[in-house]
């Protein structure tokens, strides 16, 4: 594949949160000083990525429902049962397909199965809290789980985080590659997070919100949020050289 | 509110979904075994090339650093290089004896270094003509960390390719240019290449917009 002709919309540091954001303390002391070095032409390797279509994936890796399931004592987690979806789309509104999107979370209870977390909410023996999939030729991808809880942090002296999702997509290359967090509409926790203020634009916190979707909850059994996801933009140079 | 330096043309494009953190947790995620978790069949993880892949075997190892000089034990580090032959391998497929993408973390265990288990890469074609000197594109995600710091590892014992790399080159301070060095040591036998990310204050690694 020829890369000379390659090209991604460039990204807006204003619109994403900056490194130092002191409301959020972590970032003091783990923000670079000095500026970015803007590569004016990227190359090959920023602008190819890795393919994940022969990952081979486990049969409940998007189900988060079933993922973690005891074999001695099977049961379902406690908690809300929700449908996460949505489509992977870049800038130019394009679908993304065959995109690997993961994600992770803490339980119902606001606790993530990991040895540091000590908060004193109990873990759930049938949650883990983790998923995986591909977008499919669409751009769609679809995890089933419990919502999480919000959970209180070591920042300001009373700082909780609303209830929030993980989610990670690579897209067409590493130039793409994107972390983000999906909150959920209307929670009143996510103006008072700090993290959630490290961005400067109301309009960017939106991209982040996922919405109640009743057309695609499922009747007597769960609700669904659509999370869309949207990348950089992929462009064609059409005059490169002079 | 209006956003400042806004494009343009963005009203003709969607905008980007905003970056936030990694968190504290994001092992659980993206590198399940540095969590202590059970793992699926098949991880996406540090070993990019086996015994039989074509090139020099060797390991890439190093810690990540905070402004006060202090180790960052719960970093998520993601690494994309080409092969032995300087070409990118997109497909990613466990079968296979090399893979140009890998995982690393650092935790509170194993003196908090990260590692990666690899081959050499080859010399990467530049448009310029100019081929870049070898180097192991480096994403750093973290606590703390608003939006992914994006680096290069560079080799010490590629000291030409280096004075002639197009993106080196571009860093108008050469004691900058130092940080991006990996630095070659040699023990029991294996070639191992040692670089320290610091992303604030004294020796401060270059990050990369692109």
């Amino acid at each position: 594949m020829s890369y000379q002709n390659k090209r991604f919309v460039e990204r807006d540091r204003n619109w994403h949160p900056p490194g130092y954001a002191p409301g959020y303390k972590t970032s003091i002391a783990r923000s670079p000083q000095q500026a970015l070095m803007s590569m004016q032409k990227p190359t090959v390797s920023e602008l190819s990525g890795p393919d994940f279509r022969k990952l081979r994936m486990g049969p409940h890796d998007n189900d988060l429902l079933l993922n973690f399931r005891q074999d001695q004592s099977p049961g379902l987690p406690v908690g809300e049962r929700i449908v996460m979806f949505g489509r992977v789309v870049d800038q130019f509104g394009k679908p993304v397909p065959h995109t690997l999107v993961e994600m992770w979370q803490a339980n119902a209870g606001g606790r993530y199965r990991h040895k540091n977390d000590n908060y004193l909410a109990p873990l759930d023996p049938n949650f883990g809290g983790v998923g995986r999939c591909l977008t499919d030729e669409h751009g769609w991808y679809r995890f089933r789980t419990i919502k999480p809880g919000p959970y209180p942090w070591p920042n300001d002296p009373n700082s909780w985080r609303p209830s929030h999702i993980h989610v990670s997509v690579m897209g067409p290359s590493i130039s793409t590659r994107l972390i983000t967090q999906m909150y959920f509409e209307g929670d009143p926790l996510i103006p008072l997070c700090p993290i959630v203020n490290t961005l400067k634009d109301a309009e960017a916190v939106e991209t982040m919100i996922g919405r109640l979707d009743m057309a695609h909850s499922k009747p007597m059994d769960c609700l669904a949020y659509r999370f869309d996801l949207v990348v950089r933009g992929e462009l064609q140079t059409y005059f490169e050289n002079q | 509110m209006q956003q400042p330096n806004s494009q343009p043309t963005s009203a003709l494009m969607l905008r980007e979904t905003a970056s936030q953190t990694a968190g504290p947790y994001v092992h659980i995620g993206l590198a399940l075994a540095a969590a202590g978790n059970p793992t699926r069949d098949e991880e996406i993880w540090n070993e990019l090339a086996k015994p039989d892949a074509d090139g020099e075997q060797i390991e890439v190892v190093g810690t990540v650093i905070d402004g006060n000089g202090d180790l960052i034990r719960d970093a998520f580090i993601e690494a994309w290089q080409a092969d032995a032959n300087g070409e990118y391998q997109p497909e990613f497929d466990l079968e296979k004896p090399f893979n140009s993408f890998g995982r690393t973390a650092t935790t509170f265990d194993h003196g908090s270094e990260w590692s990666l288990k690899t081959i050499k890469p080859g010399s990467v074609a530049h448009p310029s003509g100019t081929p870049q000197a070898p180097h192991i594109n480096l994403s750093i995600f973290a606590r703390g960390i608003n939006i992914q710091l994006q680096t290069r590892l560079y080799f010490d014992d590629e000291t030409e390719a280096n004075g002639k790399c197009p993106v080196l080159n571009r860093i108008e301070s050469p004691t900058r240019r130092q940080t991006l060095i990996a630095k070659r040591e040699e023990a029991d036998g294996k070639v191992r290449y040692r670089f320290d990310i610091r992303v604030q204050g004294e020796g401060e690694t270059v990050f990369f917009d692109f």
